[in-house]
């Protein structure tokens, strides 16, 4: 478990009240990625310089706006990383010869969608954490290329349907493990979080905020129209993951991995599914046992040994 | 000031160390590594302040070029063909950071079918990527360049990454006589590069790239950079004449070599118009009035320069290094579009591609092309853009085709092979 004794955030009430992250960004309505971004941001503060891949977060700054504090660069959808070890490098050389004050020193965040995580991005990503990078990477997940209209990508589960895999049985691939890619790369931190867990998602970032090194976080995030459900219910929907064991709440520091949360008692798995518009295809117009069964069995099969 | 037998690498790596480079992100490829090799040894012994970080890409490579740059340090990087290409996604975004920084390339042909040897296809691909682009014909001129290239990117008024280039092999590898000269006196010359409105600071936030929607301020930002490529022509001017004064050398936009007389003027870039020069030369003795343009600067075009050296003349030889695929050469394009409708433009512009992939381009060739220029003057007809090949290369490699013939027809007949 994470250090519930130490951190600054024992309970809900000590989480901030108020955001960071300005309103009147063009995301959708329900954006589960924006509402994690939002407390993370609280959190890390605004001595930042998000560094950004092509992905729906991109329109967070349009200019003139911006809804940050802090400072933001845009770079492409494959080297988001290595936008962040461009800057990193340049503000330790800046400090090093005294260029700048202490003061003026920035976390150095990169922010970027699975699609850019998973995929293309993942080259550039390994690279920072073998060079081992001093930053903090956001991958907010919603499990497809969300910006092009939802189109499969790495992160898409077995069985969903998207824009590209619109047939009877949905996605016939299978989620790409990040969390394990990730950890393999012995980082300083990996985490998953999701933006309904705020008093988890805020101690893991509490934590990475106090490390060096690459720090990986990846937040899986509801996306109404991705996922096709009514925005109000983006929050249950994260539950929901949490709850069945979809989604597990998770962190890797020196070697090992510990569970922070235990869905005890799991639920179902479908109880999770039917919320969604993307898996329809399971439960109408009749139920799929064999492919229920199949992703039952594979949620069960990872927590077999955990709980 | 020292003078040494440096190869085009080696003066290109003295120039990044003299400029007192920051940062140096670095990813390798034939024929430019001795570049990066040499940066890192200079580090490596203390010789040399600069931080270089190898990384996974070209296309990472110049992201985190310009995200240094972005952040106030002066960055350097190297790079040559497939790896410029594997970069042109952020060559279009670098420049539309408006980042300084130099790179240099080293010119190299591009695949398929893959190759080792230079020509300009891959520079030009990035011609209309924001970049500046000079082009060099001697070791010499690759260092200096360099470092004028940094005062011309950190120019206020144009603020884009240069890109120096040079031709792998016969420059890249070949030694010559170069001066070095003294760090004190590029020191006056290069101050530290000292940007004010551009950086992250947690004290003064700013926002980099961020998106534009609808047309209208795409267009704005578009139009402003391809001002500031423009201005650089005039900026470039007052650095050549600065230059000169400090070091002695003067490097224009356009070298002109006894163009001032010259009834038909030769046209190229690269180390290959070292090879015109001599044909020049030797026409010259021959009593022909013939003179060479090499165009240093790509962008911004140096359209005035050419209009005023090429006014009058009787014919224009074009020789390019390069080729466009349905189209033809490049420069020939670029020069005919800077000279059509004038009143004084050269009423025959010929253009021959050559040396692709390394292929040499000799005397005999050179006065072939001025041959058949005279005689298109003299009948007032163009002819045709021509590939310069001849029967004994077009042998040769119908020798190859029977060779992979030959093995075909064993292996057809169960040869030993698998
Ligand atoms: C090289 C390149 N290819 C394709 C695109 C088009 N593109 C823009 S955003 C995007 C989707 C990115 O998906 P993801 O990383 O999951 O972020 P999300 O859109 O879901 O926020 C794509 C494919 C691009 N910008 N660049
Ligand atoms: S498409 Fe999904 S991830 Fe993108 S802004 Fe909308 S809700 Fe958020």
């Amino acid at each position: 478990m994470t250090d519930e004794t130490t951190s600054a955030f024992r309970r809900m009430k000590d989480l901030p009240s108020t955001h960071l992250l300005g309103t009147g960004t063009p995301m959708c309505s329900g954006c589960g990625g924006l509402q994690a971004l939002h407390e993370i941001y609280d959190i890390l503060g605004e001595k930042t310089v998000f560094v950004n891949a092509a992905g729906c977060m991109t329109l967070l700054s349009v200019y003139p706006f911006t809804p940050f504090r802090g400072s933001w660069l845009y770079t492409a959808m494959a080297s988001a990383p290595a936008g962040a070890q461009g800057v990193r490098d340049a503000l330790d050389i800046l400090l090093e010869k005294k260029r700048i004050p202490p003061e003026d020193d920035l976390d150095v965040v990169v922010l970027t969608g699975d699609g850019s995580a998973y995929g293309m991005g993942l080259s550039a990503t390994s690279g920072a954490m073998e060079r081992d990078l001093d930053f903090l990477y956001i991958c907010y997940d919603n499990e497809g290329y969300g910006n092009t209209g939802q189109q499969y990508s790495g992160a898409t589960p077995h069985a969903a349907k998207t824009a590209t895999s619109k047939g009877a049985h949905g996605f016939a691939g299978y989620k790409k493990d990040l969390f394990s890619i990730w950890a393999a790369h012995k980082p300083a931190y990996v985490a998953t979080v999701i933006g309904s867990e705020p008093l988890d998602l805020a101690r893991k970032i509490e934590k990475a905020k106090s490390m060096k090194g690459p720090r990986m976080i990846i937040a899986l995030a509801p996306c109404p129209p991705g996922w096709d459900y009514d925005p109000k219910d983006s929050v249950e929907i994260g539950k929901l993951a949490v709850k069945s064991g979809v989604w597990p709440l998770k962190e890797y520091v020196d070697g090992e991995v510990v569970h922070t949360k235990l869905p005890h008692p799991r639920i179902p798995i479908e109880e999770y599914l039917q919320k969604q518009g993307r898996f329809a295809h399971l439960f109408t117009p009749r139920r799929d046992e064999a492919l229920l069964a199949q992703l039952q069995a594979k949620v069960d099969a990872y927590w077999e040994g955990i709980e | 000031m020292s003078r040494r037998l440096l190869t085009g690498n080696a003066a290109a790596a003295w120039a990044a160390r003299l400029a007192r480079v920051d940062y140096i992100p670095a990813f390798p490829i034939t024929p430019q590594t001795e570049i990066i090799e040499s940066l890192a040894n200079w580090i490596d012994n203390g010789e040399m302040a600069g931080r270089l970080v190898t990384l996974e890409s070209e296309h990472s490579m110049l992201t985190a070029a310009g995200a240094a740059a972005a952040t106030g340090v002066r960055v350097y990087s190297a790079t040559s063909s497939q790896g410029l290409l594997y970069g042109m996604e952020m060559l279009y975004n670098v420049a539309g950071w408006r980042t300084p920084f130099v790179l240099t390339n080293v010119s190299r042909g591009l695949s398929a079918p893959i190759t080792l040897e230079a020509d300009h296809n891959d520079i030009l691909a990035a011609r209309d990527s924001g970049c500046l682009q000079i082009h060099c014909a001697t070791c010499q001129e690759v260092l200096d360049s360099t470092l004028m290239a940094y005062r011309l990117a950190e120019d206020e008024r144009v603020r884009l990454p240069v890109i120096v280039n040079m031709d792998g092999f016969y420059l890249s590898f070949t030694r010559e006589p170069v001066l070095i000269p003294a760090a004190s006196d590029v020191d006056a010359f290069l101050p530290p590069f000292d940007p004010e409105n551009i950086a992250f600071r947690a004290s003064a936030p700013a926002s980099q790239a961020v998106a534009v929607l609808g047309g209208s301020p795409y267009s704005y930002f578009r139009y402003e950079m391809h001002l500031a490529a423009m201005q650089a022509l005039e900026v470039y001017e007052e650095i050549a004449t600065k230059f000169a004064e400090k070091f002695g050398r003067r490097h224009d936009a356009v070298e002109a070599y006894h163009c001032e007389d010259a009834e038909i003027v030769l046209v190229m870039m690269g180390s290959f118009a070292t090879k015109a020069r001599a044909a020049v030369d030797q026409l010259r003795a021959a009593g022909q009035a013939v003179g060479l343009l090499r165009p240093r600067l790509l962008r911004p075009f140096p359209a005035a320069h050419l209009q005023r050296l090429l006014a009058g003349k009787q014919g224009v030889v074009v020789i390019d290094q390069n080729l466009s695929m349905g189209k033809g050469g490049v420069l020939h394009a670029e020069l005919a579009s800077v000279l059509y409708g004038r009143k004084d433009a050269p009423p025959i512009l010929t253009s021959f591609i050559g040396g692709l992939g390394g292929r040499d381009i000799t005397a005999e060739e050179f006065f072939e092309m001025v041959k058949v220029t005279r005689e298109a003057v003299a009948s007032g007809n163009t002819p045709p853009p021509r590939l310069l090949y001849n029967r004994d290369e077009l042998r040769e490699v119908h020798k190859l085709q029977a060779i992979a013939h030959v093995e075909r027809e064993e292996l057809g007949k169960g040869g030993d092979k698998p």
